[in-house]
């Protein structure tokens, strides 16, 4: 028996606060905190109970059809469960840090109304059952992110808002047009374990390898795809919760989700590995690799060279997505969880340095090991889990991708992880050189005092050392019961079948 | 035992009526009357639902001799959703025109309207339908010249002369059917209508008539001066419904009563206008200089998509396809009402608290109104078409009849029109985020904004999502 309320419930325990929000005045601070507490809380508990529903083989599904062949699904299977978890827990995390970020700052209640509706629009990603939820609540992330990059209201904010804005929607129409074309050919898009095509008649093929392309590049746009990925580091100006949930749980991963979703679940990867269809993927996520690690080589700005981090760590999801073979996979979609937990650490830091010091530029890090010891600590576990150095939970990935390369032949990828491996070291060790062991100057850019005995406001200090810690988890405890690689090789054996 | 039909018609003339006598009164019974002619319009569209479709004769004259009411869904859809824009409207405009001279003479025109609306979608004799084109038109100007500049009257004398002429070239259309067959009940002419040369001249007369009135392009040229400088209220009336009425009734003609005559190539015709409308409409748009010009220019492309359709649904396949086809339709024109009623009455508020609307001078204008921006936000994204609104599950569904039946060609203008639109509604919304200091309450003048927000929501959540019971509506 379907439970047909709970996924549902799920994306309303955040979006119905969020609505609330909109309305409140702006001073009501403590009913607008105890809305957005109450919603994480609330939701992370039903996601806990969605978890132990799906490991027991319990089905989910809220459906309603508007029109024959127009349905909307929101279902639960063990990918979108990843993924749930993953925006869930860091949301929370989250909205304490922007809690504490934004204390003082104008125009919360719309901040905090658009941060709410930007996770219900995420979370409906992952739970989506058919092409069509997805892009319908794909669209709904892109116009409820648009308010959060341009909430500054600079003439910076306002540009990197338009750029984001026309790079995403353009993306959006492409992607609407692919699906459309598809539907058409083959009926209701719902997402299927092993794919859907492969039984359709030979003589469609060349039009699925055509859509293929048009779905891609509307997907690639929010993973930020080379060539597509010329609004992130635009999207850099929004205030640093807003990056921390763009790059690790939201409209990045969204984008990335798609891509695994189009590989696995509509295409089928073994039917996308014979079109040649996987090989274009790889092909573009290695040049996104390299590209990204080389520009991020050359920024000063802190949070530019953590855009083109993920510019560059994003596409190891579909680079895993692109080799046949099981371990691949695993690898690719486990990283899914990896990349959120490292980058969100290394953007909450990064936000803890400019708004305690006034630090943004990496070239103003000497000796900030020192006045803020935690805050470097987590950022030093994040950076070497981007490396992937073990036991931080990069290091999984990098194995798991580097084995599955090796076990499908692919020996190009091992080479590509290695060269990118000594990159990501190459623009991340400098910056832990300068904060560890570099003499601080004699005064910071612009120091601000909190009154605590902690160096910095504890709503700024505990989400990165909370989100550091899961990190090393993740890594340290990989082989443990429902730990992300555990879950993500429940995913695989089911994709690939005994 | 009250005529649910026949109510539908009588609540806004009577509120007409009684406002003429009493004059001091006017909000008060205007926002009767309109609540009053609300419910009956959803009760008859809920009876349609349960029933298939209501008729009834006036007064128990039989036709050919009575006047009678017919609501299929089609009808009843377009009722719901007129009346809930027209209550909206006036909920609105009690706040409007509280202090304005313009109140005299705003509420019996635009009860006027209402009823010659209603009536018009009642209509089942084509002469009825002229006769309440016009009414429709005349009321519908004088309105627009309410704001008494000079720039409104001659917009809205050229629109009055043109809706005229509109209306002549309908009647022309009829009066040849008229000696035909005798007939002027919709059903029966349809019944016997066969191809020949006055039957194609009635049919281009008719069609041509009202594409004019319905501002299809090329023959879009009166509508933004006309909408863009009436007052913001009628600017919603006007560009909401007004327009739609013209082409629900080109749709009506084209289905009902020209089905047999009216062929392929003219469906392209029209779709080809339209998709023109469409790109021409849209670019428009992104570049007016004024809050309702752009509004206005919006309201010509999305008549464009409404064209568009035609020649989809004269290539659909099967039954099935066409009657996703009609949803598709509804769901778009439902969606357009309210949107771009809500989005004229938000472009009046920040209006009035500018003292103009030049988009480039607006500056922190929106933030400081945060509850008329939120609806400008909310029927710009059913204006663009984002998901969940009624436009998006529309657009989907044209995208898709195109690619079946092989026009591709009109793949491409949706896209572009879709991007276009994105354009001009976020050109706007971007002014929403400036270092203004934040406004203290999210809403200021809780009927003024509430009408418009809701029914913002009311397009952006409300009727895509009811897709099915209004499929139900419409028998299919």
């Amino acid at each position: 028996m379907a439970d047909p309320y709970l996924p549902l419930a799920i994306v309303l325990s955040s979006a119905l606060p969020g609505a609330l929000i909109f309305f409140l005045d702006e001073e009501f601070h403590r009913l607008r905190t105890a809305l957005n507490l109450f919603g994480a809380i609330f939701k992370l508990i039903l996601v806990g109970w969605m978890i132990w529903g799906v490991f027991h083989g319990h089905v989910y599904l809220s459906h309603l059809e508007l029109l024959p062949g127009l349905e909307l699904i929101l279902s639960a299977d063990a990918l979108s469960v990843l993924f749930v978890t993953l925006s869930t827990v860091l949301w929370l995390v989250t909205t304490i840090y922007a809690i504490g970020y934004l204390e003082h700052s104008p125009n919360r209640s719309r901040f905090f109304g658009f941060f709410s509706l930007c996770v219900s629009a995420t979370v409906g990603i992952a739970l989506s059952g058919n092409l069509l939820t997805f892009i319908v609540f794909y669209e709904i992330l892109t116009l409820a992110t648009y308010p959060l990059v341009a909430h500054r209201g600079t003439p910076e904010a306002d540009r990197g808002a338009r750029i984001y804005l026309a790079y995403t929607m353009t993306g959006g129409v492409v992607l609407l047009t692919g699906a459309v074309w598809l539907q058409t050919l083959i009926g209701p898009l719902n997402f299927t374990q092993g794919g859907l095509l492969s039984t359709a008649p030979e003589s469609l093929h060349p039009q699925f390898i055509w859509i293929f392309f048009l779905l891609l590049a509307g997907l690639g746009v929010k993973a930020a795809l080379v060539p597509l990925h010329g609004w992130l580091p635009q999207a850099m100006v929004a205030p640093a919760p807003v990056s921390a949930l763009l790059h690790a749980v939201a409209v990045v991963k969204a984008g990335a989700f798609g891509i695994v979703r189009l590989v696995y679940d509509l295409y089928g990867v073994e039917f996308a590995y014979g079109l040649g269809l996987l090989d274009v993927l790889g092909a573009f996520a290695a040049a996104t690799i390299l590209y990204g690690s080389l520009k991020a080589l050359s920024q000063d700005s802190l949070k530019k060279r953590l855009a083109y981090s993920t510019v560059s760590q994003v596409s190891y999801i579909a680079l895993g997505a692109s080799i046949l073979g099981p371990i691949a996979t695993i690898g690719g979609l486990v990283h899914l969880v990896h990349q959120g937990l490292m980058k969100i650490t290394l953007f909450f830091c990064a936000g803890n340095y400019a708004e305690t010091l006034g630090i943004h530029q990496v070239s103003e890090m000497n000796g900030v090991g020192r006045r803020l010891p935690w805050t470097t600590l987590a950022l030093t576990v994040g950076a070497l889990g981007m490396i992937g150095v073990p036991p931080v939970a990069g290091f999984v990935t990098k194995w798991y991708l580097g084995l599955g390369a090796a076990d499908a032949g692919a020996y190009w990828a091992i080479l590509l992880l290695i060269a990118s491996s000594l990159l990501n070291a190459a623009y991340f060790l400098p910056i832990l050189y300068r904060a560890w062991f570099r003499p601080p100057p004699p005064s910071w850019p612009e120091e601000h005092r909190f009154p605590t005995r902690l160096e910095t406001d504890p709503a700024l200090l505990w989400p990165p050392l909370i989100t550091a810690v899961l990190s090393l988890g993740a890594g340290l405890f990989a082989a443990a019961p429902f730990s992300p690689l555990e879950w993500v090789r429940l995913i695989a054996a089911r994709e690939y079948g005994p | 035992m009250l005529d649910p039909l026949a109510l539908a018609v009588a609540w806004p003339l009577l509120g007409a009526l009684s406002i003429t006598l009493l004059p001091r009164w006017a909000a008060h019974l205007g926002i009767l009357a309109a609540v009053g002619a609300t419910l009956s319009a959803l009760g008859v569209a809920f009876a349609v639902m349960d029933s298939g479709s209501l008729t009834s004769e006036l007064g128990g004259w039989k036709i050919p001799l009575g006047i009678g009411l017919r609501a299929d869904g089609l009808a009843a859809a377009f009722l719901a959703m007129v009346n809930l824009v027209a209550l909206g409207v006036s909920i609105h405009a009690s706040v409007y025109f509280a202090d304005s001279k313009a109140r005299h003479h705003f509420w019996p025109l635009w009860f006027l309207l209402w009823t010659a609306l209603n009536a018009l979608w009642l209509a089942r004799d084509l002469f009825n339908l002229y006769v309440t084109l016009e009414l429709m038109g005349l009321s519908a100007a004088a309105l627009g010249a309410l704001s008494g500049t000079r720039e409104s009257i001659s917009a809205n004398l050229r629109y009055l002369l043109l809706g005229l002429a509109g209306s002549m070239t309908y009647l022309l259309g009829v009066a040849l059917l008229y000696v035909a067959y005798g007939s002027l009940d919709l059903v029966q002419v349809a019944r016997s209508l066969a191809p020949g040369p006055s039957s194609a001249a009635a049919c281009a007369l008719m069609i041509g008539g009202l594409s004019l009135k319905a501002a299809l392009f090329p023959l879009h040229f009166w509508l933004p001066p006309a909408h863009a400088s009436a007052p913001a209220p009628v600017s919603a009336a006007l560009s909401a419904l007004v327009v739609k009425a013209a082409i629900y009734l080109v749709l009506r003609l084209w289905l009902d009563l020209f089905a047999g005559i009216a062929n392929a190539s003219a469906a392209m015709l029209l779709g080809l206008l339209g998709g023109s409308a469409v790109l021409w409409g849209s670019w428009q748009a992104l570049r007016a200089e004024r809050l309702k010009l752009l509004a206005a220019y919006s309201t010509v492309a999305q008549i464009g998509y409404l064209a568009m359709f035609l020649p989809l649904i004269a290539a659909a396949a099967d039954e099935r396809g066409r009657a996703s086809l009609l949803v598709a339709w509804v769901l778009l024109a439902l969606t357009h009402g309210l949107a771009k009623a809500s989005f004229f009455l938000a472009t009046g508020l920040v209006q009035k608290t500018t003292g103009h609307d030049r988009i480039a001078e607006l500056g922190g204008a929106a933030q400081s109104l945060p509850a008329a921006t939120f609806a400008l936000g909310l029927a710009g994204a059913a204006l663009i078409g984002l998901p969940p609104s009624g436009t998006f599950f529309a657009k989907w569904i044209l995208i898709q009849a195109a690619i079946a039946s092989g026009q591709w060609w009109w793949v491409p203008v949706i896209m572009l029109g879709t991007l276009l639109a994105l354009g001009y509604v976020f050109r706007l919304l971007a002014r929403a985020f400036t270092r203004e200091p934040t406004p203290p309450h999210f809403v200021t003048s809780a009927r003024a904004e509430l009408s418009a927000l809701l029914l913002a929501v009311l397009a952006m959540l409300g009727v895509g999502l009811a897709a099915r019971p209004i499929a139900n509506l419409l028998g299919v």
